[in-house]
């Protein structure tokens, strides 16, 4: 072999092995995927299969749209049937990642599951096909990239792949007695899983709703509300439209409904309002009555910002400028960075993006979260976070 | 004689060389640019016809014993294993398709279909070879510790055996190139980390473990429940099939950078190496071949 005077050293990151979603909790399909394994290998038995019907592999989640049903007029529920590895039970309000593929690119956004979870005990009234899909509700925003390509250009029978879903912004099974959803324009959508799994599980004892839009025509779902209401006596609905009547002003709630302080409270919606509520709560004294959700929206920083840098696994964070790379960041706050060429050629030291933006130094080009980065040649671009 | 100053050899100014890299580097941002869904399509049929082609292969083992099925067989089995080798798995664990942010096509977690590891390749090849290529001493591949490939090596008696020495190692290349980062030669040396090797070695003995397992145990086992197909038929097929994959690879490597023309380079020449003076150095130290579509595709298109 080769004789090396200059040391040369590296840290090659392991390749990372494939994980099967849904492995515990099907272990007997699981069993089986081993033994097949054993003639596939290096490839999964998913590997293979996905190429008769994409939804059978549960290596990566993933899903067909079967339907995108346009609810206002910059808004539409697309009902996805998840494919191998998908838990339906998770819980009313939680997240899930989206990943869909534009331009031969996968590109990953975060939205409020509306569908109810599916829990043994209790099996919907509708079909046994309906009960195996779950539903997101997107809202088109005007500089938004995916979401205007979700609400208006996604074909069914577009294969999507999944995140799994995520996120304490929940209701509990049993629901407390008296509830208060203070929601605002596309913060209705966990809101609508809540009341869902609710009326389904008969548990509206006494919920009020306050909801913002700018017009009436704005609501979403504002006839599945309708019948809700009508149907229960233990669930009111207000909805303000904002662009007549202004804004809630959260200051004044007790003028609205007297006995908010009472309530537990599930707020979603703009940034503002959130913000609002917060103070409100806070300055009442029940700060842990109310339960927030924000849908932040990730944005680059300007050109040439650096930012906090944070590394997932080890929870250490530094603060850099826009010209110093990832790589060094980490090795400066003592972590073993994977390294290889430390030039860009190599592919050894990429890990994952969780929050944030970086920029690659040679190119200047943006990544986003949810996709793999080359530490070596890529600097913060405002806050991040690494999953290293 | 290796080169111990590219610019001098070529005679070009710094001027020059800076100007290579701008060019190189405005065509590779030409194709970044232009890549999209027409290339992403490309590679996902890619490699769905090769999984196809390899279940064809393995059926047709299984289907029959006889003469014709056996060579047809073992041929697609070899043609799909150097397309996996070769177009896909070269190229994705390169990173060539990471752009995609598609987690089941990426250079992080391809595990390729040949003998050897993945994150062994990664380091043996995306990270020696392409830095510090054909530099004697540096470079591995020139010559794989094993075979005198240029005049800048002394020569020694051992190299006698070059021509029987590449016969074994092109039949076995998936091992020639699974062993090259457990560094045999260092071991036996004793000039090694030892806990480095020993965890090297782990590494390749699994992966190996798993590939021998299923080329010669479980499949000929799995064939053998069919009635026209037999253990030992389908053994062999699958030997000869990686003998086919491995000798095609082999070749094609060997003409990257041996043929009379690919320059070789001393250490002394990369110290203070510019971007441009590397392009340079891949450049001088690269042969290429002639190539129609279909060796360009069989080549992993490492040819232009």
């Amino acid at each position: 072999m080769a004789k090396n005077t200059i040391k040369v050293s590296a840290n090659v990151a392991d390749t990372v092995r494939p994980k099967v979603a849904g492995a515990k909790e099907r272990p007997g399909w699981n069993a089986l995927r081993a033994i097949a394994g054993r003639i596939t290998t290096p490839l999964l038995p998913d590997d293979y299969l996905k190429l008769a019907n994409p939804l059978w592999s549960a290596r990566e989640l993933r899903g067909r749209v079967v339907e995108v049903r346009r609810e206002t007029v910059d808004s539409a529920t697309l009902v996805i049937k998840p494919g191998w590895g998908f838990t339906f039970d998770y819980q009313p309000g939680q997240y899930i990642g989206i990943g869909l593929q534009v331009d031969g690119r996968w590109r990953w956004r975060s939205y409020s599951l509306t569908s109810s979870p599916v829990t043994g005990a209790a099996r919907p009234a509708t079909s046994a096909r309906a009960s195996r899909t779950i539903t997101i509700t997107v809202k088109a925003m005007p500089e938004g990239f995916l979401s205007t390509h979700l609400v208006g250009g996604v074909a069914p029978g577009t294969i999507v792949r999944l995140a799994a879903p995520q996120g304490n912004f929940v209701m509990p099974d049993p629901a407390p007695a008296s509830v208060l959803f203070l929601t605002g324009g596309s913060g209705i959508t966990p809101v609508m899983s809540m009341l869902r799994t609710l009326a389904r599980r008969d548990q509206i004892t006494d919920i009020v709703h306050l909801h913002s839009a700018p017009t009436e025509s704005d609501v979403m779902f504002g006839a599945e509300l309708a019948e809700l209401e009508r149907a229960h006596e233990g669930y009111r609905l207000r909805k303000r439209a904002t662009r007549t009547d202004g804004r809630l002003d959260l200051a004044r709630l007790d003028d609205e409904l007297p006995d908010w302080r009472e309530r537990e409270t599930w707020a979603c919606g703009p940034e503002g309002m959130l913000n609002a509520a917060e103070r409100v709560w806070s300055a009442a004294g029940i700060g842990e009555r109310l339960h927030l959700e924000r849908f932040a929206v990730s944005k680059a920083a300007a050109h040439g910002q650096g930012g906090t840098v944070e590394f997932a696994r080890s929870g250490k964070s530094l603060t850099v400028d826009a010209a110093t790379p990832l790589m060094e960041a980490g090795e400066q706050v003592g972590i073993r960075m994977p390294f290889g060429c430390r030039m860009g050629i190599c592919q050894s030291c990429v890990v994952g993006l969780l929050e944030g933006h970086v920029r690659d130094l040679r190119t200047g080009a943006e990544k986003e979260p949810g996709s793999r980065v080359q530490t070596c040649i890529s600097a913060a671009s405002g806050d991040c976070v690494l999953d290293v | 004689m290796a080169i111990t100053d590219v610019p001098a050899f070529t005679h070009l100014t710094d001027a020059d060389i800076e100007n290579l890299a701008y060019e190189l580097d405005a065509i590779r941002q030409d194709i970044e640019d232009s890549r999209g869904e027409r290339d992403a399509r490309y590679i996902r049929r890619t490699i769905a016809a090769q999984r196809a082609l390899e279940v064809a292969g393995r059926l047709m083992l299984a289907a029959s014993s006889r003469r014709s099925a056996w060579w047809a067989g073992t041929v697609t089995l070899g043609v799909s294993k150097i397309i996996e080798n070769m177009e896909i798995g070269h190229n994705v664990m390169h990173g060539q398709w990471d752009w995609m942010n598609d987690p089941e096509i990426h250079s992080s977690t391809w595990e390729w279909d040949m003998g050897g590891a993945s994150k062994h390749w990664r380091f043996t090849h995306n990270f020696m070879h392409h830095k510090y290529t054909n530099i004697l001493g540096m470079d591995d591949d020139v010559g794989y510790g094993l075979l005198r490939v240029t005049r800048d090596t002394k020569w020694k008696p051992f190299n006698l055996g070059n021509l029987l020495y590449n016969t074994i190692l092109a039949m076995g290349f998936e091992w020639g190139v699974g062993l090259q980062h457990v560094e045999l030669g260092k071991i036996f040396k004793g000039r090694d980390n030892r806990d480095e090797s020993k965890a090297r070695a782990r590494e390749f003995a699994v992966k190996a473990g798993h590939q021998v397992f299923k080329d010669y145990v479980a499949y000929p086992a799995v064939t053998s429940l069919s009635p026209r197909a037999t253990f030992m038929s389908t053994l062999k097929a699958n030997v000869v099939a990686n003998i086919i994959r491995n000798v095609w690879s082999n070749a094609v490597i060997f003409c990257g950078h041996f043929p009379d023309g690919a320059e070789k380079f001393t250490k002394t020449d990369m110290v203070g190496e510019t971007k441009g003076e590397w392009y340079l150095r891949q450049m001088l130290g690269s042969a290429n071949f002639e190539n129609g579509p279909v060796l360009r595709f069989m080549s992993g298109n490492l040819c232009h």
